[in-house]
């Protein structure tokens, strides 16, 4: 313990003479900034964002935000092609910023679909066609004024006054410099503070829905205590498994788990490596993340959140939250336990298995649609889990490629279900959907093909990713696992199924909804959505090759 | 004193508060709750780092303050707001999202 004698003397002790004389030089850390460079510019894009709040007249914000979001995200998405081209996704992957942020294939990839995710996701942001314009101004989808109550005078006012929430862009561009850092994060401090910088924003843009903002805030008070909970249980797990090893980098933590470690210091030799620590440390930390990823046991806020909070909101963050989280994921059971496998993947297959099975059998009940995708989301969570649980590199590409396909189909239809309204705003029962396709036969169809892909159809993207997560997963050794997959999938194609039957047979109500004409922007971002879904379906070849060639990580 | 003694002082606090969580109707306890088991986690950095004689443990615990105090920001401001709009801050009573 002589070693943790001189460390621990440095603030019990008063310096000697010698010591003030003779400062020791701290060295400066070496931070690749240009290697970061998309997390940045996101970030630097937020700043100036908050900026423009305080410094723009009302009038000019929502352009300006609009125009700054999307300049930022697109930027992001250069520098990510920039350094993939430069060869930082295959042979010169390594560890930026001392080692807390890893630059390779998987985080490349990730960033790329998070911020192409982020831009679609920013266009139904924008919205201000759907809603009736309220005092000759346009509204989009979020409250007048966050803090007033609802149907109260404040509201009133703020209404009147043609107030709008457009801080709501520099709470997603925040949100998306998180999500770019979680998957990419290989260290654990990096991976808490980078859970919290994604999660906090996405807490206040569920409370903001204009209408229906009950529910909306009552699925942010639903979605922050529980993300809180799972964070502070992610959190001991990271005080556990630094107690096993003595470090929060994930090398450090790996080499520990398999016994290979380089230079241990000897004091540090006598306190770690208590298999306690790292079996129940390694148990939270997991759970934080499948709480995020919305696998069941650890899925119930997800039908709620989805369903109370803002549409354009549940679209980014059903879509983005999932690629950022399964990334993290991912890296950790990859770089951080893989000395472990045999003690995570029995509890894994269990917690892929009921996924699946809670998310496919559960969504056969539901009556609104948004609660449906919401399960629907959580089957393919499942469906996800199966591609981790290979431990190969195909399992690393399928998983890759599934999320993105998963990321634009779960956009796409979220930004329809924004377009379905009546006097109430949106119409998500299921009942109102009835028919729909003998009113609006292209919005009707262009969420059947939504719902094909969710149900993986051939033809779209849907197939070609659950076809790969399955065959790594096979291939790995998990045939009960593909088996109960496919059983799954046929139970929630029922559904979909059902929903597609709903709208095309049979005969529309009086009183149904009517479909919005939207802006360019939603056409834009539905446009994107089919786009993607088709060509990933048609000719996924080169996709999954592109996710094949990300599919190593760093270590 | 042997440093162990804090770890299970902070898994005590820990499961305290996470009982706490799960048991209590008011969204401002669920919410110190949670407080509580982020402290919880702070003793635990602190006395690993301690033990292991690094100042990885301490970083951390500097960290998680930042984080919890962000945490308090946003999760007062939400459960203000529905505290206006119902007069209730019970969780109990936010049951409109049911099924």
């Amino acid at each position: 313990m002589s070693h943790a004698a001189a460390v621990h003397r440095l603030w019990t002790e008063f310096p000697t003479a010698a010591a003030v004389d003779a400062p020791k030089k701290i060295p400066a850390p070496h931070i690749e900034y240009a290697q970061l460079s998309p997390t940045l510019i996101v970030l630097g894009a937020a700043v100036l964002a908050v900026l423009v709040e305080a410094f723009l007249p009302r009038r000019a914000r929502h352009l300006t935000q609009l125009a700054l979001s999307v300049v930022g995200l697109a930027a992001g998405f250069a520098a990510v092609v920039a350094l993939a081209a430069k060869g930082y996704g295959t042979g010169k992957a390594h560890a930026a910023a001392m080692g807390a942020v890893a630059v390779d294939g998987p985080a490349l990839f990730l960033q790329g679909t998070i911020l192409l995710v982020a831009l679609v996701a920013v266009l139904g942001f924008a919205e201000r066609r759907l809603d009736p314009a309220a005092h000759g101004r346009p509204v989009d989808s979020f409250a007048a004024q966050a803090a007033a109550v609802p149907g109260g005078d404040a509201e009133q006012e703020a209404v009147k006054a043609g107030r709008t929430t457009s801080e709501v862009f520099p709470l997603l561009l925040f949100a998306v410099a998180g999500m770019l850092v979680f998957p990419a994060a290989d260290d654990l401090l990096t991976l808490f503070v980078a859970l919290e910088v994604f999660s906090l924003p996405l807490y206040i843009l569920c409370a903001l829905a204009r209408r229906k903002r009950l529910l909306s805030q009552e699925a942010a008070v639903k979605y922050f205590l529980l993300g809180a909970f799972s964070s502070a249980v992610l959190l001991f797990g990271i005080a556990l498994l630094y107690g096993y090893s003595g470090t929060v980098a994930y090398s450090g933590i790996a080499d520990v788990v398999s016994g290979a470690v380089r230079t241990m210091d000897p004091a540090l030799a006598a306190t770690t490596g208590n298999d306690a620590l790292l079996l129940i440390g390694g148990a939270m930390v997991l759970m934080g993340l499948l709480f995020k990823v919305g696998a069941a046991p650890f899925h119930m806020w997800t039908p709620d959140v989805y369903q109370g909070a803002p549409t354009p909101v549940t679209g980014f963050m059903a879509a983005a939250t999932k690629v950022a989280a399964f990334g993290a994921l991912l890296r950790l059971l990859y770089v951080v336990l893989p000395g472990l496998r045999w003690d995570w993947r029995p509890v894994m297959w269990g917690v892929a298995i009921l996924t699946m099975l809670v998310g496919a059998i559960v969504a056969v009940t539901q009556t609104d649609v948004k609660r449906l995708l919401a399960y629907s989301s959580i089957a393919h969570a499942g469906f996800i889990l199966a591609g981790v649980i290979a431990v190969s590199p195909d399992g690393v590409s399928s998983v890759l490629f599934y999320l993105g396909a998963y990321a634009f189909v779960t956009l796409g239809a979220f930004a329809v279900v924004t377009l379905v309204r009546d006097a109430g705003g949106e119409a998500t029962h299921l009942s109102k959907w009835a028919g729909l396709g003998r009113r609006s036969p292209l919005v009707a169809a262009v969420f059947a093909v939504f719902l094909l892909a969710f149900a993986g159809i051939p033809l779209t993207s849907g197939f070609a990713g659950k076809f790969a997560v399955f065959k790594a997963a096979a291939a790995g050794g998990a045939v009960p696992l593909v088996i109960v997959g496919v059983v799954s999938s046929a139970v929630a194609a029922f559904f979909y199924v059902r929903v597609i039957v709903l709208m095309f047979f049979s005969e529309p109500k009086g009183d149904g909804p009517s479909v919005a004409v939207p802006s360019p922007l939603t056409s834009t971002a539905i446009g994107i959505g089919v786009a993607v879904t088709i060509a990933l379906g048609v000719a996924p070849q080169y996709f999954l090759d592109l996710a094949g060639q990300a599919g190593v990580f760093v270590r | 004193m042997n440093p162990v003694s804090y770890l299970y002082l902070s898994a005590l606090l820990f499961t305290i508060g996470g009982v706490g969580v799960l048991l209590r109707r008011n969204a401002i306890v669920v919410f110190m709750c949670v407080e509580l088991m982020l402290n919880a986690c702070n003793l635990a950095f602190v006395t690993f780092s301690r033990m292991h004689g690094n100042l990885d443990g301490q970083v951390f615990a500097f960290f998680t303050m930042v984080v919890a105090a962000a945490e308090v920001v946003v999760g007062l401001a939400i459960i203000v707001s529905v505290y206006r709009a119902r007069h209730s801050a019970s969780v109990d009573d936010a049951s409109l999202l049911k099924l």
